[in-house]
């Protein structure tokens, strides 16, 4: 109880814009702000051909919505601040790398690379120093799951380098 | 009722099903939420029948398997077995591991076939009704599905009502089903079909569980270890039969109502027992009528939120969300015409239910030990799996490259909604509902001739819109009661 009260203690004494509040505030509404002048460039139906109402009128209605209810957080954040959360530690940011790892490797090189890839590089940075079990979560599991896939379910994976040894 | 279900294939589907379901709810993170979006992709090789008995019987036992960790390591392996932490735990630092364990497994079948027994007489029932509704009762009815979601859902109500809009907001991108105009599509061709349900499934549930563990693994568990599990004795019964049944009821009632589940069925279980318990300050410190209530609870909460999911197409939880989404991606269509047209498929799914509790009773039973063993697999062998796991299946739908993208995109920004109070269960129900929401009200204003007032001459769809004004006034008038 009393951690909570200290943590968000800690957060009432920051700038206004360092805020979770605020940032989370901020994003929405931005984003919505662009969806919203993006549903203005929708085409419009003829009014004989128009039933009900035009293809924008809804998704703008939830836009507002979206953004009259972030208002009404933010605004009540005010009386009751949100807790601080902890500093995301490391090893998270080195998971979201190895998501941009992988999208750059399965774009270019190979489809089956980039999960190798991915699984040894998050499980080495997540503690696994062991080379077996290494190489078990990053070349015999995702072998196992090709054969899965490809042998038992018919799928076929995009071409690569690799997968195009098989195919090939 | 079974007759579909003795076929050498479907209990083998079942028994599968079950065995997995124990295993995801042991792991905490995964669950039957995660793991039947995990497995959603694989369904598609299986008949409709087959995919959705595969599905329910995780949902059963995965709901069962979360009191193993919550009893052994005080970890809750699904957030429905969150209340049995509170008696399990201490229970089995007493030595008595076995008897809590025993208890939940009983408790949690007595529960589990208490609510197919409330699903095969209430889902007809309520189908029945269903053919009253026109297309502004379903807008209405949808809306107070919604709103159900900001009343008793996990979190801030406000939050779950952005959550929410957010998904139904997803269902809009693509070619407006009216119109064919596309909407939110940036000159991407491969978004004018729309957002795929399993990529923001798998996305908000399995990789945004990725990104949370990788937050965690400083994290060490305690494990109490576990002799054998033991059935409750003569007097143990005799003290929580009526808690069980109590229980069991208050589970399927709270399951029926639109967008609820188990978690909230425990805790109200769990604080009904401990009202009506005659050692009510036992409670918190190993309380068998405890365990009894909050797992009898979360069990019955499964068979409820069948309910309205088979009867209206209304998701009664996160999980039968993912089961109404693998309904849909096997062409069938829940609602009344689902009961006249494909009775054997939807008793089929019933038998499988049941038989789904009798099976976990069993592997609970004198499996329990060996599941304990799961939680050893550390995560920086098993989310990798996972990973890949999830990749590849949801690449194996559409076999796009984009669809991938789109669950790392939905993965990230599920754990920022969650590190930030957002919950997800409500983007996937506004996704599943999205095309109902918008649909029906568009439908409707043009039988109203664009005369919006017109919705409150329609007696059944003013019912739900009053029923959603006090879904969205309860927790108002909650945290003002609690303030006081």
């Amino acid at each position: 109880m009393n951690n909570v009260r200290n943590k968000k203690r800690a957060n009432k004494s920051l700038p206004f814009f360092f805020k979770d509040e605020f940032k989370v505030f901020f994003v929405i509404i931005f984003v919505s702000t662009i969806l919203l002048v993006t549903t203005f460039t929708f085409d419009k139906v003829p009014p004989i051909l128009n039933r009900g109402i035009q293809p924008a009128t809804f998704p703008k209605g939830l836009l507002v919505l979206i953004m009259f209810l972030t208002a009404v957080i933010y605004y009540l954040s005010f009386k009751n601040p949100w807790k601080k959360e902890k500093k995301l530690p490391k090893p998270f940011f080195l998971t979201i790398l190895s998501f941009i790892l992988f999208i750059i490797i399965s774009k270019t090189l190979d489809f089956f690379l980039a999960i190798s890839v991915l699984s040894i590089f998050v499980s080495y940075n997540w503690g696994e120093k062991r080379i077996f079990y290494l190489l078990l979560v990053g070349i015999l599991f995702p072998l196992v799951v090709f054969i899965f896939f490809e042998m038992i379910l018919g799928l076929r994976f995009p071409p690569g380098i690799i997968t195009n040894l098989y195919y090939y | 009722m079974m007759a579909p279900l003795f076929s050498s294939k479907l209990l083998i589907v079942l028994i599968f099903g079950t065995l997995f379901g124990l295993i995801l709810g042991v792991l905490p993170g995964l669950g039957p939420t995660t793991g039947g979006a995990l497995i959603l992709p694989f369904t598609m090789t299986l008949d409709p029948l087959s995919a959705i008995v595969l599905l329910t019987s995780i949902y059963c036992a995965g709901t069962y398997g979360g009191a193993i960790t919550a009893v052994l390591i005080n970890t809750p392996g699904t957030p429905a077995a969150a209340a049995t932490c509170l008696d399990g735990y201490p229970l089995a630092q007493k030595g008595e591991a076995g008897r809590a364990l025993g208890m939940a497994t009983v408790s949690s079948t007595v529960g589990g076939i208490f609510s197919v027994i409330v699903l095969v007489f209430f889902a007809p029932v309520l189908a029945q009704l269903a053919y009253e509704f026109g297309q502004p009762e379903y807008f209405a009815l949808a809306i107070f599905g919604l709103t159900m979601l900001a009343s008793i859902g996990e979190g801030s109500p406000i939050k779950n009502l952005i959550a929410g809009a957010f998904g139904i907001l997803i269902s809009t991108i693509g070619k407006d089903f009216m119109t064919s105009i596309d909407r939110f599509t940036y000159g991407i061709n491969e978004l004018s079909v729309g957002i795929g349900f399993i990529p923001v499934v798998v996305g908000l549930f399995a990789i945004s569980e990725m990104l949370t563990q990788s937050t965690l693994l400083d994290q060490v568990f305690k494990r109490v270890a576990l002799k054998a599990v033991k059935l409750p004795s003569i007097d143990d019964y005799k003290k929580t039969w009526k808690t069980i049944l109590r229980s069991s009821g208050i589970g399927s009632f709270i399951g029926v109502l639109p967008a609820e589940g188990g978690t909230v069925a425990s805790l109200i279980g769990y604080s009904e027992a401990k009202r009506f318990s005659k050692e009510p300050e036992e409670f918190g410190k190993g309380s068998i009528e405890g365990i009894a209530g909050a797992e009898a609870a979360n069990n019955a909460a499964t068979g409820g939120a069948m309910v309205p999911t088979l009867a209206l197409g209304i998701p009664g939880s996160a999980t039968t969300a993912v089961i109404l989404t693998g309904l849909i991606i096997h062409g069938v269509r829940p609602g009344p015409d689902l009961f006249r047209e494909q009775p054997d498929f939807l008793y089929g799914i019933f038998g499988a239910m049941l038989i789904a509790n009798v099976l976990f009773f069993i592997f609970g039973f004198f499996g329990a030990k060996l599941f304990a063993r799961i939680t050893l697999v550390p995560n920086k062998i098993l989310w990798p799996m996972i990973f890949a796991v999830s990749v590849c299946g949801t690449y194996s739908l559409s076999q796009s490259i984009i669809d991938v993208w789109i669950m790392l995109f939905f993965g990230v920004l599920g754990f920022f909604m969650r590190r930030f109070g957002f919950s997800v269960v409500p983007v996937i129900i506004g996704l599943i509902l999205g095309e109902l929401v918008e649909g029906t009200l568009r439908q409707s204003l043009v039988i109203f001739d664009g005369n919006w007032l017109m919705f409150l001459t329609r007696p059944i769809a003013l019912t739900f819109f009053i029923l959603s004004l006090i879904a969205l006034a309860f927790p108002l008038l909650r945290s003002k009661k609690q303030k006081k």
